[in-house]
């Protein structure tokens, strides 16, 4: 066993893992933030999707040994305390972009992430910058009016 | 899939890691980024009794002017790379290359050094690296090393680097002013190349004064397209100059075949793709 202190979600956690122990397992099977979700498997899909020290990465393909003294933010503390939705949520539901929304927790930590780097891209830079992400459902096209959406909503939060 | 058991040791510099490889070698891998190790130990294509996690050692991180060339440290992320400014500037082969590796998450956490030292014939960053003739500085027990990046392709994930040592920086011999472009042909999108080109050019006016180019996943190493080099330099860079150079571009190549394409497709493909990545690079 290895000792890993990591800050999840705004709490630390201290814990002794087995060194073998991914990233997406540790958060659902240990923390219990069922939230990240494992899509294939394989480092393909991205719905394991978080953020580790600020940027993205996909959690089946990171050992939590790798987080010891990191940061990692998940889709569970992406809302407010109080039930106020991130912008990348509201555009999601605004705009439709799921559909039986098992990806749906990748896409968003993905697109937080690349409207964090690029507030204002085009289509086909949203199209670009979520190509580690799939849908099964094959609603690429919600997802990105989502995402542009999203940028939109960020702008006139900044502008209010 | 998890990976099998093994053993975790995170040293904080190099030559806690040296020390670590010494005691465990032959039973150890050595963890990067983890963005292709992790895939390997997950599908249980390896089970290592000891992983040495190079990720705490800071040093490795980085890039730095070094005079005529650019050293970029082995840890150094995609990201990192694709967004440096010395890269851009004097290595932007490099950077239109990292740019094109995976997807977003996988360069966030994969390394410019990890990837090297993987040597996958069908990386990206092999065949923009030795295209710009990179160094490798490889440390082990007796201490520094370099290689030329002509020996540092040894064979199908086989580099120079001893079972003992461990690559710490890649150094970039400037090429300042040069064009580049990196022209990857994939069925879908992060996928690994079919076959990719990656070329670099020196041009003055409409005339091509020399040429780097370099293939991805051509044989079991990066290749350099030599026939087509010699064949630009003093070239027009015309689209019928162009086009001739790089008719030479599959000469003396061996690809693979397999469910993508067979060898003769990929030989073609490589014609096609050093004459769009030539063209680009040259600013056509």
């Amino acid at each position: 066993m290895t000792k890993i202190s990591v800050r999840v979600d705004q709490e630390n956690v201290t814990d002794d893992v087995e060194p073998r122990m991914l990233l997406v397992q540790y958060l659902r099977e240990k923390l219990g933030k069922t939230g990240t979700v494992i899509g294939c498997d394989t480092s393909n899909c991205g719905a394991c999707t978080v953020h580790l020290n600020g940027r993205s990465v996909k959690s089946c393909n990171v050992l939590a040994v790798q987080a010891d003294g990191g940061v990692v933010d998940t889709i569970e503390r992406l809302a407010d305390d109080d039930g106020t939705l991130h912008p990348v949520q509201v555009a999601f539901r605004e705009c439709h972009g799921l559909q039986c929304g098992f990806c749906t927790p990748g896409m968003i930590m993905q697109s937080v992430d690349l409207l964090n780097e690029n507030p204002d891209p085009t289509e086909e830079e949203v199209r670009l910058g979520l190509e580690g992400n799939l849908c099964r459902c094959t609603g690429y096209h919600n997802i990105v009016k989502s995402v542009l959406y999203a940028a939109e909503l960020n702008k006139r939060g900044a502008n209010a | 899939m998890i990976p099998a058991r093994f053993d975790y040791v995170a040293p904080t510099s190099v030559e806690e890691a040296l020390q670590a490889l010494a005691e465990h070698g032959d039973e150890a891998k050595i963890l990067a980024g983890g963005q292709s190790l992790l895939p390997v130990l997950r599908m249980r294509l390896n089970a290592p009794e000891w992983v040495i996690d190079l990720g705490k050692i800071d040093a490795l991180r980085g890039i730095r002017d070094d005079g005529d060339a650019i050293v970029i440290g082995a840890l150094t992320t995609h990201h990192d790379v694709m967004h440096d400014a010395l890269v851009e500037e004097h290595a932007l082969l490099i950077k239109k290359a990292a740019t094109e590796v995976a997807d977003a998450q996988v360069r966030h956490r994969g390394t410019f050094g990890g990837a090297l030292a993987h040597a996958d014939p069908a990386g990206d960053l092999g065949a923009p690296a030795l295209a710009l003739g990179a160094e490798f500085v490889i440390a082990g027990s007796g201490g520094t090393r370099t290689v030329g990046a002509d020996d540092f392709f040894v064979d199908l994930f086989e580099t120079a680097i001893g079972e003992d040592e461990i690559l710490t920086e890649v150094r970039i011999p400037k090429h300042t002013g040069w064009g580049a472009h990196y022209a990857k042909f994939v069925r879908v999108a992060h996928q690994w190349p079919i076959v990719a080109v990656a070329a670099t050019v020196k041009a003055d006016g409409g005339t091509i004064s020399e040429a780097r180019v370099g293939l991805t996943n051509m044989g079991s190493t990066p290749l350099r397209a030599r026939g087509v080099e010699e064949a630009l330099a003093g070239a027009t860079a015309s689209e019928d100059g162009v086009r001739e150079a790089a008719a030479k571009a599959a000469d003396g190549t061996n690809p693979p075949s397999d469910l993508n394409g067979s060898a003769e497709y990929r030989r073609h493909l490589a014609t096609v793709l050093t004459r769009r990545a030539v063209a680009a690079a040259a600013g056509g």
